[in-house]
């Protein structure tokens, strides 16, 4: 049922609390963002996962088996490290060739998944180029190939897009959407609001150690329940389309000035189409409607912005 | 995705010895730059010392499978002490998260640097033919578990040293308290037994010694302690570095 389970999984470097009781489950099949500003532990819990540090306290499991339990653990995932971690003497495909014997794939489906995954990620003219002439984006592509091509059930990628100009990212975000679709579950960290946005099914903010709130991305932003819409009108706003849209369902608060109208609301989406209904026709010029981000939901939380 | 242990550790051991064969290729500069020292030490010190008579043997033979050793003990440590470079560029987290034991892993890299101790050794012994070196094939055959047995343990030297210093930084320390030492204490250059004799007792705990006493029993039959001796104790030596530094490993 569940890909990854975390429970009160604490962790401290000598005397610094990295992790403070960090629990949470990812389901099968989705894509998982963590998102939290630097230094809020998503690299040490990334690494606690993926069994390469040991967690003070706490459990943690990753499809299915324990991460006491390493080299289970380790032959059905597959990692994207913040840090790049190719060996630049060798070529893309060498780099790939090797992974794939690590992880133990007979020579045919090797050649196979490797030529595949140099496809998707684009690197297919540079596959016998050493890597130490590769850009930062073309190391990060090569990475994400090397991360999926031994079929991993669940794949880490700690910030899978840092430092990428926008271009990168898309493509490395539709690699992602791929995988997610081919039924492989995502656990990604960001500090980047519109990438958890965008791309994760769930996401858990975290601060400081801890997850502050997880849930889907429009459950977190609808619990903030502030979408703001702004209505233009022809000529000055009546006392009376004030007081009718006061009544509407959902409406938090009503400001004016003078042809426009500032709607507090809940629901914003469900408030628009009503405007029309409730208004004379001719009325209404302009609609506007501004949701919360994710970006809202971390300040609401932690009195702070992700981006310092 | 079913493979026993076994063919798993095999598997690592291979890919890691093929990475280094494949680097090693790439960079034969690197390679040939150097055995460039050995040489100097063998040409300088050969002919420097040429008048000199060895227990009825000229300096060169009783000085080339000193510097054989030479070369070996260099290469190897390096060897080990490379994994901080890939450390440095990450290359090492994609090993640890990789689905093999740290045992494998840490017996490809000796393997690898066995291979590269190899080629070296024979590089100067057949270089130092022309300087006047001689010997006799089943010699140079023979002379094959010795470095092979350096160069492991060496090796896990290296590694051993590379979890200790950590950084960069402390390359120089090792080279200096530990590389030079070594080899001084080796009789690669002059007898053991000449040293004050204080010191020579120090000399039965260094690894070098027996190797370069091994070689040169091997390719001259001048060695001061019988050759399975030798052998033996780099056996020893090459249990307890292995282990020592697959152990320090897990801490990089
Ligand atoms: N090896 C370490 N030794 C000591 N402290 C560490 C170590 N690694 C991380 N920390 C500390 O633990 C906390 C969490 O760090 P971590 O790298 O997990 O955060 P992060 O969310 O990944 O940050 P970033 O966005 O910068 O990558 C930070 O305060 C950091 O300084
Ligand atoms: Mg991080």
């Amino acid at each position: 049922m569940h890909a990854v389970i975390a429970e009160d999984i604490s962790k401290s470097y000598d005397g610094i609390q990295a992790l403070r009781g960090v629990t949470f489950r990812v389901k099968k099949g989705e894509v998982f963002g963590l998102l939290g500003p630097n230094g809020a532990g998503k690299t040490t819990l990334t690494a606690i996962l993926t069994t390469l540090l040991k967690a003070d306290s706490g459990y943690a499991e990753v499809a299915g088996f324990s991460v006491e339990e390493k080299l289970k653990v380790r032959e059905r995932i597959g990692v994207v490290f913040q840090e790049p971690a190719l060996d630049t003497k060798l070529t893309a495909r060498e780099n790939l060739e090797f992974h794939a014997m690590l992880y133990g794939m007979p020579k045919k489906e090797r050649e196979e998944k490797i030529e595949k995954g140099l496809e998707l990620v684009g690197l297919r003219n540079w596959a016998d180029t050493l890597v130490e002439k590769f850009s930062g984006g073309m190391k990060r592509r090569l990475e994400m190939a090397r991360a999926f091509i031994h079929r991993p059930e669940v794949l880490f990628l700690d910030e899978p897009t840092l430092g990428l100009d926008v271009q990168t990212r898309r493509n490395i975000w539709k690699y992602i959407r791929k995988l997610r679709d081919e039924g492989v579950t995502v656990f990604m960290t960001t500090h980047y609001i519109e990438e958890a946005e965008k791309l994760c099914d769930t996401v858990a903010i975290m601060d400081r150690g801890k997850i502050v709130k997880i849930g889907r991305v429009e459950d977190l932003k609808r619990g903030l329940g502030e979408d703001t819409i702004y209505v233009e009108f022809f000529g000055k706003v009546m006392e009376e389309e004030l007081n009718t849209l006061r009544e509407l369902d959902g409406v938090k608060e009503v400001l004016a000035s003078d042809t426009t109208v500032m709607i507090l609301t809940s629901n914003g989406d469900r408030i628009i189409p009503q405007l029309f209904s409730v208004l004379s026709e001719g009325r209404v010029k302009a609609v506007r409607m501004k949701t919360p981000d994710l970006e809202d939901v971390f300040v609401r939380l932690t009195g702070r912005r992700i981006a310092d | 995705m079913n493979m026993t242990n076994a063919t798993r550790d095999l598997m690592a051991i291979y890919v890691m010895w093929l990475r280094e064969m494949k680097r090693l290729v790439r960079a034969k500069s690197r390679f040939l730059s150097s055995l460039v020292m050995p040489l100097m030490f063998l040409a300088f010190l050969g002919s420097g010392f040429r008048e000199v008579n060895f227990f009825g043997t000229s300096y060169i033979s009783f000085l080339t499978p000193g510097i054989a050793g030479m070369a070996v003990i260099f290469s190897s440590t390096f060897a080990g002490l490379s994994v901080l470079w890939d450390r440095e560029f990450g290359f090492l987290k994609e090993i640890a998260v990789a689905p093999v034991r740290n045992v494998a892993v840490v017996c490809g890299r000796i393997a690898g640097s066995a291979t590269t101790s190899i080629l070296q050794a024979m590089a100067i012994l057949v270089l130092a033919i022309p300087l006047g070196f001689s010997t006799k094939p089943q010699g140079v055959l023979l002379s094959i578990p010795f470095i092979v047995l350096m160069a492991v343990t060496f090796t896990g030297m290296g590694l051993f040293f590379a979890a200790i210093i950590k950084d960069f930084h402390g390359f120089g320390l090792v080279m200096n308290f530990v590389i030079f030492p070594l080899f001084f204490l080796s009789g690669a250059i002059f007898p053991v037994s000449n040293l004050p004799s204080f010191l020579v007792p120090l000399a039965y705990f260094n690894p070098l010694f027996y190797g370069v006493d091994g070689l040169r029993g091997v390719l001259t039959g001048r060695g001061a302690t019988n050759p399975i001796i030798d052998l033996s104790a780099l056996v020893v030596f090459s249990i307890v570095t292995v282990f020592a530094g697959a152990k320090m490993f897990d801490r990089l």
